[in-house]
């Protein structure tokens, strides 16, 4: 790890471009190890394309980031090794079962036989799934779905997790769930890099960064937005910043 | 290597779990050799003639009757005139019109010669052109006849040809396509089941997940053709067990050299399958393209029509047609039981092009998006 020790993620002036439009403009943040960190914004805002920047499946068109204290432009397979993602869409193979699914993550992660093995215990132990290790998992929830998502994608025992709008969908009692979920993760060291829609969610973060057309326009705990911008809710704060 | 071990056996679990797959991959090599190998002939067993005798003399029915003594012609003689004779021939129910003028008698013991008219339905060009070499034949036959009769002269044709058929003595047509249509399964396995598989895993999203993961592009392709590739080689065995014992095609040559080609042979379509899937966002997408080069291939290969009678840049088309390589392979090693030394051009040929078909299907995949 570099010399900024806690400071996981580091981003200075991130610039993503599609021919004229700007994606992202002169995005800077950093997030510390072990945090939740919420990345909001309206549709479009630019939260996916930076965070596809942060996972190495784009490239930027200038700034400096590392992720992990790996460089985006030169160690980005680096970064994978050190990063889980789950995606806006949904990534588990359906006609797999559960565990063709942790097996096969694991194996492609290089993980052992034994590791896979434990992991996959462990995991579905966490999720109270360890009786569905063999169905096939088009025949499950969209809400357990989700969950799972979420452990293939720490099967590697990752140092930060990206989740692109985890809980599309999803019902409040299983959301509620998901985020227990994050919260034991977080609090044995996972860093937790989130996108999300939903304002409540915004609650539990660490920190928020908000964003709107492709800048962030603010960005501190939840506690702390509330009480700059005068407001008694997230959904408050939100809404007032993405109106101007 | 335990990377790709991985995705192998992940493949193999979706392969064999889908409904359809395992059904369509033996289903087809079955269907295609059964149905095309019988269908797709060439042989034109059977023609109906329509004679229209306006002589009515003893010449003419002798022509008659060597039309009506051959297996081949079925003859119509009651028909009335020319019109309704046309009439069969537009609505395809006769393919040929012979008529015999009034006068043939006569005019051939007088003036030594006559004109007869024959008239061929060549819609199917090559069909057309076989029948009315049959009917000449009839033709010429009886005009030697009436030559000894006439002239009292035992006259024969003054050059005789003998023949024989080398490699395929009884002209069976099954002997000829049956390892055409070989290569056609080996075909279509390779190109479009893997064209439709990478694509059905953008279409999942699932692509954007292995994307993130460390695995080398290498690996994934690799993990991705192998069971494919395995999956074709079982399906040839399959094939030339069907040929050697439904067909009775003969194996002369070593089935070591149809393999070894067939093996390079596959990793060469599944590559070009691997870069239409790269280019392609759906399955559908992919599967209209797969299908203009297969067509494209097909007929251009000289499996239904002889490249030798191609126009010269036809010709020059198929040295970069990797289906016409191997079927040219595959029939010299089946039927003239050709070693590696006779196939050696193909074999290098086809080896250059799968190096070059993967490494453009590598060089396309993009791990970002």
């Amino acid at each position: 790890m570099p010399a900024s020790q806690n400071k996981i993620i580091v981003v200075e002036n991130l610039v993503k471009k599609f021919g004229n439009f700007i994606a992202n403009d002169h995005l800077s943040f950093d997030v510390s190890k072990g945090e939740i960190f919420g990345f909001l914004g309206a549709n479009g805002a630019g939260k996916t394309t930076a965070m596809k920047i942060l996972c190495g499946l784009s490239h930027p068109t200038s700034g400096k980031v590392t992720v992990a204290g790996y460089d985006i432009y030169t160690q980005t397979e680096k970064i994978k090794r050190s990063i889980g993602y789950m995606s806006q869409k949904f990534s588990l193979y359906e006609d797999l079962t559960v565990y063709e699914n942790f097996r096969f993550y694991g194996g492609i992660y290089g993980l052992s036989r034994s590791e896979i093995h434990s992991q996959t215990e462990i995991l579905l132990s966490q999720l109270d799934l360890s009786d569905y290790k063999n169905r096939v998992i088009k025949t499950l929830p969209l809400g357990w779905k989700q969950k799972l998502a979420f452990s293939v994608a720490i099967i590697h025992k990752p140092a930060i997790v990206f989740l692109d709008e985890p809980t599309g969908g999803v019902d409040p009692i299983t959301r509620r769930q998901f985020w227990d979920l994050i919260y034991k993760n977080a609090y044995q060291g996972l860093t937790v890099f989130i996108t999300t829609h939903y304002m409540d969610e915004a609650e539990y973060c660490n920190r928020l960064s908000i964003m709107v057309d492709g800048k962030i326009k603010a960005l501190d705990t939840p506690a702390a937005l509330k009480n700059r911008f005068g407001c008694a809710t997230m959904q408050e704060v939100f809404l007032e910043l993405a109106r101007n | 290597m335990r990377t790709i071990g991985y995705i192998i056996q992940k493949e193999f679990i979706q392969i064999f779990r889908d409904r359809f797959m395992p059904k369509i991959i033996f289903a087809v090599p079955l269907f295609q050799l059964l149905l095309l190998s019988y269908a797709a002939t060439f042989e034109i067993k059977q023609t109906r003639i329509v004679i229209l005798d306006n002589d009515r003399s003893v010449e003419s029915r002798r022509l008659v009757s060597l039309f009506q003594g051959s297996s081949f012609f079925s003859s119509l003689t009651d028909v009335e005139g020319i019109e309704e004779a046309e009439k069969l021939i537009n609505t395809r129910r006769v393919h040929q019109i012979l008529t015999i003028p009034r006068g043939f008698e006569r005019k051939m013991i007088v003036e030594k010669s006559v004109t007869l008219q024959l008239i061929t339905d060549a819609v199917d060009g090559s069909a057309g052109s076989i029948r009315s070499a049959y009917a000449q034949s009839i033709i010429q036959r009886y005009s030697m006849l009436i030559n000894t009769r006439v002239t009292g002269l035992n006259i024969t044709q003054p050059i005789v040809a003998t023949w024989s058929f080398w490699y395929n003595p009884e002209l069976q047509y099954t002997t000829f396509m049956v390892p055409g249509i070989l290569v056609l399964l080996v075909t279509i396995i390779g190109l479009f089941l893997t064209g439709i598989n990478l694509v059905r895993e953008k279409e999942m999203g699932t692509i954007e997940q292995i994307n993130v993961t460390p695995i080398k592009k290498i690996q994934f392709i690799a993990g991705k053709l192998i069971p494919f590739w395995i999956i074709g080689l079982v399906e040839l065995t399959f094939g030339l067990i069907l040929a050697r014992l439904v067909f009775d095609v003969p194996i002369l040559g070593n089935p070591a050299i149809i393999y070894l080609v067939a093996g390079i042979y596959l990793v060469l379509i599944m590559g070009i399958g691997l870069i239409i899937s790269t280019v392609s966002d759906t399955q559908q997408q992919s599967m209209f393209i797969s299908w203009f080069f297969l067509v494209l291939f097909i007929l251009m290969s000289g499996l239904f029509t002889p490249a030798e009678s191609m126009p010269a840049w036809a010709q020059i088309f198929n040295k970069i047609n990797p289906i016409a390589y191997f079927i040219q392979v595959i029939r010299l090693v089946m039927l003239k039981g050709s070693g590696l030394a006779d196939v050696s051009v193909q074999l290098i040929s086809l080896s250059v092009y799968a190096f070059a078909s993967i490494v453009i299907a590598v060089h396309h995949y993009k791990k970002t998006v």
